[in-house]
């Protein structure tokens, strides 16, 4: 079973969102992506400055399996993005939901995050997945 | 077959094409001939071409190919071999391609190469194209061009990105000079754009003042994509060290490494980059690995970037390479040596120095430039160009380009090479026979008139 965090949102294409409470929220790919893609040997973040609409294709994680797009859950605009991984993309596959993270987002509406799974939620998408 | 697929008539399979994208009928294609009728006409074909002293360059090259070349290339192994999905299977050609790959990046000073693409000006197209993603510093999808770029090359890039929203800017080249002056890119204004294109040489044979472009593209944000002569690289300094940064793609086309003119294909594209843009390099490359045993060996790699894994987000459509092309030019290269290489160039340069000195001793003919070359020259001619090389023609020689076709501002002017195929005795055959055919046509009327 994979690690679900209780205290972040799940989308259902396996991205998670921390809301960093300053109008911030930080996006990660799941424990569950990063197992399912395998060693992780190329990260590409999205470009800082960039605005994000829900469900746009905005960053590239690439395993020795495959390529997949990460999609950003949530309108915004790119502020940051995990620089480390550039050397270390083994980082996400280590720590997805902490030293792992990807981008993060200044977002326009924080109501927008209710309309995320929580864990609970993401945690049954998994398992009717299996 | 048709029958057991369900289908009734091979049209059928077609139906998805809606009929205005149809070819249509080809009404012109003959019927069927035996292999002794096909053998005959292509020996009748062959020979129209003739054997003429070549003269001509622009593009396409007339080199000594050691015998060895394409005796390798064409052993059976190496001949029909096609792109190496099953590394356990192909470790020869995968070697081949990665020997090739390494003696590219060599030449070049590039970090990466990939394993060639169709020929010289589609490899540039690739290379903007590239160049556009790469570039994270500016949004433009402007790319500035030389006018003193090859004109097939331009035409080429122009219809390969034209539906991709990239704007091409052409710079004028200095007419006294040929080359482009940074003063011309210089004045076209603040306006950002993603990637400067500079050749090395230019279309006229001319040197470009590469660390100079180089640097004021990248203080510009820019990037910098060099198009060089794999042979002028063997004597000039190679676009990784342009400037104080280096070019950031460099690409060309292969056929001077040992493939043959014939009539003008099938050539091979090269295309090198910098480390950091390799995720956006399209193509195949073949990377060298260690097997569960530690045993050295050779991949595919970086298969992520291609269309068979990422559909339409690849970096391109381009999943193939050129590898009989690759293997002989991989051999050739591997024959000369880096110094071969560098005889060759020299060579090359001193002949064309050498011609373009005897032919503008001919009254009339003059250097069109006045900068240095690196195996052409463009000359000015006293007569129209087309009727000089129709003449030259019926006396079995290949004059060389007539530049007027693509510049007309230029005209009557001619572009000659003489590669280290020629020899003291072919210069002055084409010396002696361009000043008499010159001297026939500008001769004054006789001026002592007719008694009636």
């Amino acid at each position: 079973m994979s690690n679900v965090p209780d205290d972040l949102r799940y989308a259902k294409s396996h991205e998670w969102v921390r809301d960093n409470g300053d109008g911030t929220v930080t996006v990660g790919i799941t424990d569950h992506a990063q197992e399912a893609l395998g060693d992780l040997v190329y990260v590409e973040v999205p470009q800082i400055g960039k605005r994000l609409d829900a469900g746009e294709a905005c960053a590239v994680v690439e395993s020795v399996k495959a390529a997949s797009d990460i999609y950003s859950p949530v309108d915004g605009e790119v502020v940051e993005t995990n620089e480390t991984l550039g050397d270390a993309p083994e980082t996400v596959n280590e720590d997805a939901y902490g030293e792992g993270w990807i981008f993060k987002l200044r977002t326009n509406d924080e109501q927008e995050l209710d309309g995320l799974l929580d864990a609970d939620g993401y945690a049954r998408l998994l398992e009717d997945e299996d | 077959m048709l029958a057991a697929i369900g289908v009734g008539q091979v049209e059928d399979l077609f139906d998805e094409i809606p009929d205005s994208l149809r070819a249509g009928r080809l009404g012109d294609i003959p019927p069927a001939l035996s292999e002794m009728e096909v053998a005959r006409l292509m020996r009748e074909r062959a020979r129209e071409d003739g054997e003429p002293l070549c003269f001509l360059g622009a593009g396409a090259y007339e080199h000594h190919i050691p015998a060895a070349v394409w005796q390798l290339a064409s052993r059976g192994e190496l001949y029909s071999a096609y792109t190496p999905y099953q590394a356990e299977a192909s470790q020869g050609t995968l070697q081949i391609l990665y020997e090739f790959q390494s003696m590219m990046t060599a030449l070049t000073a590039m970090d990466v190469s990939n394993a060639s693409l169709y020929d010289g000006a589609s490899a540039l197209a690739e290379a903007v194209l590239m160049a556009v993603r790469a570039n994270r510093k500016t949004s433009s999808r402007r790319v500035l061009v030389p006018r003193a770029l090859h004109p097939a090359y331009r035409r080429t890039v122009h219809s390969i990105v034209r539906h991709q929203g990239i704007e091409l800017t052409e710079i004028p080249f200095d007419p006294n000079g040929g080359h482009t002056a940074l003063e011309a890119v210089g004045a076209l204004g603040e306006e950002a754009f993603a990637a400067l294109v500079v050749p090395q040489p230019n279309f006229f044979g001319i040197l470009e003042e590469v660390d100079a472009l180089t640097d004021w593209a990248h203080g510009r944000g820019a990037l910098v994509v060099g198009v060089v002569n794999p042979v002028a690289l063997a004597v000039l300094k190679p676009p990784g060290e342009w400037g104080s940064g280096g070019a950031d793609i460099a690409c060309g086309e292969g056929q001077p490494l040992g493939i043959p003119l014939s009539s003008g294909g099938p050539y091979l594209g090269f295309l090198c980059s910098q480390q950091a843009l390799v995720r956006q390099l399209p193509g195949r490359i073949v990377g060298r690995t260690l097997d569960l045993d530690g045993n050295p060996g050779f991949t595919l790699t970086l298969q992520a970037r291609e269309q068979h894994i990422r559909r339409s987000k690849a970096t391109s459509n381009i999943c193939t390479n050129q590898g009989l092309l690759v293997t002989a030019a991989a051999v050739h290269m591997t024959l000369l040596g880096a110094e071969g290489l560098a005889r060759v160039a020299a060579a090359c340069h001193a002949n064309t120095r050498q011609l373009s000195e005897m032919l503008c001793a001919i009254s009339g003919v003059e250097p069109a430039f006045d900068r240095p070359v690196f195996h052409e020259q463009a000359l000015r001619l006293p007569a129209p160009a087309a009727d000089i090389l129709r003449s030259l023609a019926a006396h079995n020689v290949l004059g060389g380009y007539d530049l007027g076709l693509d510049y007309p501002d230029l005209d009557p002017a001619l572009l000659v090479c003489a590669t280290e195929t020629r020899t003291q005795a072919d210069l002055e055959t084409y010396r002696s026979k361009l000043s008499r055919i010159i001297a026939t046509r500008t001769q004054p009327a006789c001026p002592v008139q007719p008694k009636i």
